[in-house]
This record gives structure tokens, sequence and C-alpha cells, in this order.
């Protein structure tokens, strides 16, 4: 059950151009606190580009983005970061090269004063990020690991711990199981459903339909960049949901 | 029994292989340090009198003193998954300008200042080509500034050289620290050269492991596209790690101007390739997040000892450049071995 169903985030009328390229229009999107909404549709129907948009890293050509009731303009990732909304990308973005725990705080490091000069914290970093992958019951040998390291189902565990270190409010996953091998695919849904449990509003991108009808409690579709079905998932059936994907209703 | 047998043995494989596995970080950080110490060794036992002596040991390290800032600066964006080609302009550009301002009667400190500024200066055009004009790779944009500013250094000088500077100017270059307070000889001095290496090697040591910036910078080769995506702001870093090579190569500028006394238009001439040639050996990786400041020192030392031992033992030149050529590829080598044993395809 949902801790409570307040509004955190709401699109209105997103309308993104590339150049002469139309990739969303009138788009609307709502999510509520411990809510997942699946959001579906065909290649190039814009799903990446609406995540883009709402996790700052593309400015909407018109529309506004609400957060908490409040309008907000991002200009950059770290603005809807700085908001509680955090995005875990379809290629990761995790960095293979450092180990897991300076992947959770890449960006946000702590640090410790030594004089005038700020030095990297790694005590302070491994201690939260063993908490952390604690909480979330992710199992690795050491957050001292490297990601290169690691098999695709744990990095995916990684780029949601890192999504969720820094108490988010929102978290957008792109494709999150579509790297996976069908035994991990289970345990990266086990962790989604542990995310809406402790107030998270979770909204999943996926081709699945397993992953959404296992997880979400809201599906909506986009055809062509445009608003094309909504429904609660209870009120749906997959081929319906598969239809709306081909432009059928 | 059978069955028995093979479990006892593939535990015995297991636990060989782990402690392989184990090994591998280690070696992976210090093997580098393994292949300068066996140098060191044997060029020791063909050169007995000679190659570890006082004389020869200072003179090692008065020979790479200025290549050892070329190659940091380098490393640091190889580091980053690009390129530096024009170290070498940088330095030589730098070094016709201290020259001029020396001339020009300027006092010391100042004298001593304007290489600095201006390799600065010159990193910050290359960050800003790259980011700003958004060049393709950085090699193109480096590629164009090795032109630029060589040309830039022989427009000013007139391409003759400008020689004579006073003590302080020569100073970081040339100076000896006196160890006869330690009962040694008056020949058995420390070269100030050499202790600028360590001082400026344990800072760029600090800055790129302890601090956020050099984290960034690391993430930055590893996938530009997670740094950017945490909230780094990877053209402003790429701008620091340009300007902080050119600032180097500024350093190296000033080392020159001590030990050669001299402006001249072949000041570090294809030196960007010793450079770079440096930063591989030391096992730092062209696809960038790869490598530490140990290992370009080593790198630096392996190629500097290489030159050193072949032309005490009268081996020609030409020899030397088919031999690092040669360390350079056996080098990359081993790591592509070492990287298929150690990750995850």
């Amino acid at each position: 059950m949902p801790i409570s169903n307040q509004l955190l985030l709401e699109a209105k009328e997103i309308t993104k151009y590339f150049g002469t390229i139309t990739a969303l229009e009138n788009v609307n999107l709502k999510i509520h606190s411990g809510e997942c909404l699946g959001v579906v549709g065909d290649n190039g129907a814009g799903k990446t580009t609406l995540m883009k948009v709402l996790s700052g890293l593309y400015k909407p050509s018109n529309g506004s983005l609400f957060f908490e009731g409040k309008k907000e303009v991002l200009e950059s990732p770290k603005d809807s970061q700085n908001l509680g909304l955090e995005m875990v990308y379809q290629d990761l973005a995790l960095a293979g090269n450092l180990p897991i725990g300076e992947n959770i705080f890449l960006g946000r490091e702590p640090t410790r004063n030594l004089g005038l000069f700020k030095l990297l914290d790694f005590k302070k970093i491994k201690e939260l990020t063993d908490a952390h992958l604690g909480k979330l019951k992710i199992n690795v040998k050491s957050a001292d690991q490297k990601v290169e390291e690691l098999s695709g189902g744990q990095r995916q565990a990684v780029a949601i711990a890192r999504s969720t270190a820094f108490n988010a409010k929102v978290v957008i996953m792109d494709e999150p199981t579509a790297a996976l091998a069908i035994k991990e695919v289970g345990k990266v849904l086990d962790l989604i459903n542990s995310l809406k449990k402790t107030g998270v509003g979770v909204i999943v991108i996926s081709h699945r339909m397993d992953d959404i009808f296992a997880v979400c409690d809201r599906v909506m579709a986009l055809f062509q960049g445009t608003n094309f079905a909504e429904s609660e998932l209870s009120n749906t059936s997959r081929d319906e949901v598969i239809g709306w994907i081909m432009g059928k209703k | 029994m059978d069955n028995g047998k093979k479990i006892i043995m593939e535990n015995k494989d297991q636990e060989k292989n782990s402690l392989y596995l184990k090994l591998i970080p280690y070696f992976d950080r210090y093997g580098i340090l393994l292949l300068l110490l066996i140098m060191i060794v044997v060029m020791h036992f063909l050169q007995p009198d000679v190659f570890l002596s006082w004389r020869n040991v200072t003179n090692i390290f008065k020979q790479i003193s200025w290549q050892s800032m070329l190659a940091l600066g380098v490393f640091m964006v190889i580091v980053t998954a690009g390129i530096d080609l024009s170290v070498g302009s940088i330095m030589m550009l730098s070094l016709m300008i201290l020259a001029i301002v020396a001339k020009a009667g300027a006092p010391w400190f100042i004298v001593v200042l304007t290489p600095l500024v201006a390799g600065f200066l010159c990193g910050l055009i290359n960050g800003m080509g790259i980011t700003l004009l958004r060049m393709p790779h950085p090699f193109i944009m480096t590629l164009g500034t090795l032109y630029i500013f060589r040309g830039a250094g022989n427009l000013i000088s007139g391409g003759t050289p400008i020689s004579g500077f006073t003590d302080e100017v020569r100073y970081l270059g040339h100076g000896r620290i006196d160890l006869t307070w330690l009962g040694l000889e008056k020949s058995q001095y420390l070269p100030v050269s050499l202790v600028l290496i360590a001082i400026v090697y344990i800072i760029f040591w600090i800055f790129m492991n302890h601090t956020r910036t050099g984290k960034w910078i690391y993430a930055i080769g590893g996938n530009p596209n997670a740094a950017r995506a945490s909230g780094v702001n990877v053209n402003k870093i790429l701008v620091i790690v340009y300007s902080l090579c050119g600032f180097l190569s500024g350093i190296g500028a000033l080392i020159l101007a001590g030990r050669a006394d001299s402006g001249y238009p072949n000041a570090g001439l294809q030196s960007e390739l010793d450079a770079i040639a440096a930063c591989i050996i030391g096992g730092a990786s062209f696809f960038g997040g790869r490598g530490t400041v140990l290992g370009v020192f080593a790198g630096v030392m392996i190629m500097g000892i290489l030159r050193n031992g072949l032309n005490l033992m009268d081996v020609s030149s030409f020899w030397q450049q088919v031999l690092i050529g040669s360390i350079i590829v056996l080098a990359v080598y081993v790591d592509v071995l070492r990287r298929d044993l150690g990750t995850r395809k």
C-alpha cells in the first residue's frame, strides 16, 4: 500500500523539437508518492526524450514541470537531483573504472576539510555505501569492487542504489530489465517494489509487459510523441496495452 | 571415488585461481615499478661502476626533469580519453616568452612567473577550443595548436635563440642543494629539479586521487555520460585538465630555461610523443579512465634510464628509438593480456 497519495511530479503540455522534428507534443504526466507508473510506447514514441526532459538533461521547447505543486525550471540534471528526482539510465550511467561506492556518490562525494583543501572522505563513502546497499538488500562482495567486474544485474542494482542514495522522491528507470538475465529480472523488480513501499514514486519505461504488470499501478502509452492512452493497471489488459503501443485503441 | 577426486582437484584449481586473481590488483598497481626495478638491476650489472653513481643518478633526474612535467600533463588529458599533442609547442612558446621578458630586463620573479601563466593560457585555449568549438576530437584541436604555438614562438623570437638568464631564473632547472652538511662530498649535491619533480608529482597524486575534481577526471574517462548524468560539468573539468596540462608544460619551460640557459626554436620538438609514450608505458589507457600518477613517473623513469643506459653503453641513438618503440608495444600488449584476465566481457 502506498504511504500517501501525494502528487510529486506533474508535467504539463511538454513539447520538444529537435530542429524540424517534433519529438514530443503536449505530453502530460503525473506521478504520486508510493506509486509506480509504467510508460510504454514504440521505438521513437518519445519515451526517452520525455524522461530526459523530466531529469533536466533536455530543456522542453514548451510546457512546464511542477514538483510538489511548485513550478520548476530545470537547467541541468543537478537541478532535478536537488529536487529529489533521480534517473536510472538505459546505458546505466556508471563509470566502470570506478568502484561501486564512488559510483554511487559520483558528483556528490562526501569530503573532509584538510586546512584549505577538501579531500575525499573514503571511509565515509564506504560506510554510507555499505549501509545503503544493506538497506536495499543488494549483495556485492565489497563496496570497493570496480563496477566493470559486476554482472549486468548487479550493475543495475548499483545504478538503482545510486539513484536512491540521496532520499530521492521520484526515480525514473529507463528499461531497467532490458540488459538482464532472466533470473536477475526478479531481483530488480523486487527492488522496485521495495522502493514503492518507502514512498518513492517510480516511473518505469519498459517494453516488457511482464515488468509493467509485475510492478506498476498505472500505465500510460505514448504514440508518435503524444499521450495516446492511460489507465489504472487493474482496468486494462496486456493485449490492450500492446494495442496502444501499436497505435490501436 | 572418481567424483571425489575431481572435486578436490577442482577446489585446488579454484584456490590457485583465486590466489592468482588476488594478485592481479597488486600487479595492476605495482607491476610497472617491478619493471623499473628490473631495469635498474640489469643496468647496474651492465655498468656496475657508473650507472648507480651519484653523478649518473642525478644526471638521469636532470635529464627527465622537464619531460616529467609534460608527461604528467598529458597523463591527466589521457585519463579523460583525450590527447594533447601541443605540450612541446606550449613549452617552446612559454620558453620564448620567458626569454624575451628576461631580455627586456624584467625582475626575476616576474620572469619566473611568465612561462607558468603563458603555459596555462595556452592550455586554456586548447580546452576552450575542444569544448566551445566542439572539435570532434582533442587530437584535432591540439594538432592545430601544435603548429600555432610553435609558429608563434618563432614569430616573437624571430626564430633565433635567446640566451643568458640570471641565476634566480635558472634556479629550478640548474640549482643545486648542497649536502655537505650531511657529510657528503661537494659533488654529491641534490638537483633542485629533482625536488621540484617530487613536489609536483606528490601534489598531483593528491589531486588525482583525493579530490572530487580528480575523481571526476577519472569518471569522465570511464564514462562521460555517467559523469554528465551525475551532475558533473564535463566541459568545465576538461577545460581545467587542458589548462593544468598547459601549466605543467610551462613549468617544463622554466626548468628547461635553467638547464639550457637559452630559449631556442627547437625546444621540445617531438617531446609530446615522448610524453605520450611515458604515459602509455606507465599503464595509462588511451580509452581513458585508467592509469596512475605513480605509473607515469615510472614510465618517465623507464624512458630516462633506457636512454641513459644505452648512452653509457655507447649504443647508437637509432637503436634507442627502436627499443623505446618496442617497449611501448610490449607494455600495451601486457596491458591487453591483463585486461583479458581481470574483467568480465
